[in-house]
């Protein structure tokens, strides 16, 4: 049985989308964040692969045309920014300048934390994208050699924080303009923190998914100078 | 035969945006020139927006499922994340607020003086 497992193409692709849509199936049954369908796909194809005894290397041979759509998937990112434009131009200098604050926050956070910490520069740059897409995070944390897979699972979490925590937290620091409570959701959790923003209200969510890739595009820019600094 | 000729489109922009990458120096993903080029190639109207927006559309609903191998890859740098475990902990919890507080507060302040000046 393994030995069939070894030589199909197809099995890990199959694994990882029956996953996906026990996780979707989760996640619209129980409304919670913790079933995030990424988180809850990943955990149980790694299960199977442990239970049935299967290298990473043999699953990712058929998996890894899941991963090619990627890099096209992540350059229609920009058909949902050009079709918000309206909404940036009425605010756009708010807009842009809360987006660029809250990276700057994230990077410098992340250097003094980690610099306390001690981590070393591959950890160090690992955790530069956790607040942005994983679309654009993974890209980024390959082009700064870190460890690609530890990004993706930090910024999965860091998305599941804001989901859960977003709205408490508007409200606690008393965040309470629509465009202000979208754009904090999309910059501090990306995807996650949006499906939020969206539940709040239109303008929140428009507002939240415009921040997806403006604080993609600006956390790209800013770890160019950030990631030589550890 | 509309979603093959959406989705040409699509992969000749990343296929550019590739060859961006290739020809400037900086640590900028492929996708991320691809997406400017999409960007810009809208603005101007080279490509319209019916032209790519179902397909562009379904690859993005479908993204999550996309980033599941990577995600999987955990089995593997688990030694690397295990070193790391407790700080990486730490890092992910306590950074999140002052991102959300900071950007929150920045656009607030900004939207509220300019509409106080507007009522003036």
């Amino acid at each position: 049985m393994s030995n069939f497992l070894n030589d199909s193409l197809f099995a890990g692709v199959s694994i990882s989308l029956i996953a996906y849509m026990i996780g979707v199936f989760l996640n619209n049954k129980y409304k919670m964040p913790l079933f995030n369908p990424l988180l809850v796909s990943v955990i149980l194809s790694i299960v199977v692969l442990i239970v049935a005894d299967v290298d990473y290397e043999v699953y990712n041979a058929g998996a890894s045309y899941l991963s090619w759509f990627l890099t096209p998937a992540t350059v229609c990112l920009a058909i949902p920014l050009y079709e918000q434009l309206h909404v940036l131009k009425k605010n756009w200098f708010a807009i842009i300048l809360a987006i660029v604050s809250g990276v700057i926050t994230s990077s410098v956070t992340i250097l003094v934390l980690s610099k306390i910490m001690k981590l070393n520069h591959k950890e160090y740059v690992t955790l530069l994208p956790k607040s942005i897409t994983t679309a654009i995070g993974m890209g980024l944390s390959e082009e700064m050699q870190g460890y690609v897979t530890i990004t993706v699972a930090v910024i999965i979490i860091t998305g599941v924080i804001g989901n859960v925590l977003g709205e408490a937290v508007c409200k606690i620091f008393r965040i309470t303009h629509p465009v202000a409570k979208g754009l904090s959701l999309g910059t501090s959790a990306h995807v996650l923190g949006t499906a939020k923003a969206m539940e709040m209200g239109d303008v929140e969510g428009a507002m939240s998914s415009l921040s997806i890739v403006v604080a993609g595009l600006m956390t790209v820019a800013s770890s160019i100078v950030f990631s030589n600094l550890i | 035969m509309k979603y093959l000729k959406q989705f040409l489109i699509i992969l000749a922009i990343t296929f550019l945006g590739e060859l961006v990458k290739y020809l400037l120096p900086f640590p900028i993903p492929a996708s991320i020139y691809g997406m400017i080029l999409l960007f810009a190639a809208l603005m101007t109207g080279i490509v319209k927006l019916e032209q790519v927006r179902d397909t562009g559309r379904f690859l993005i609903e479908i993204m999550p499922a996309m980033m599941i191998p990577a995600g999987v890859g955990l089995m593997v740098s688990w030694d690397a994340l295990k070193k790391m475990l407790i700080p990486v902990i730490i890092i992910t919890l306590v950074s999140y607020f002052p991102v959300q507080i900071v950007t929150g507060h920045i656009a607030q302040f900004i939207i509220r003086r300019k509409e106080e000046k507007v009522n003036e």
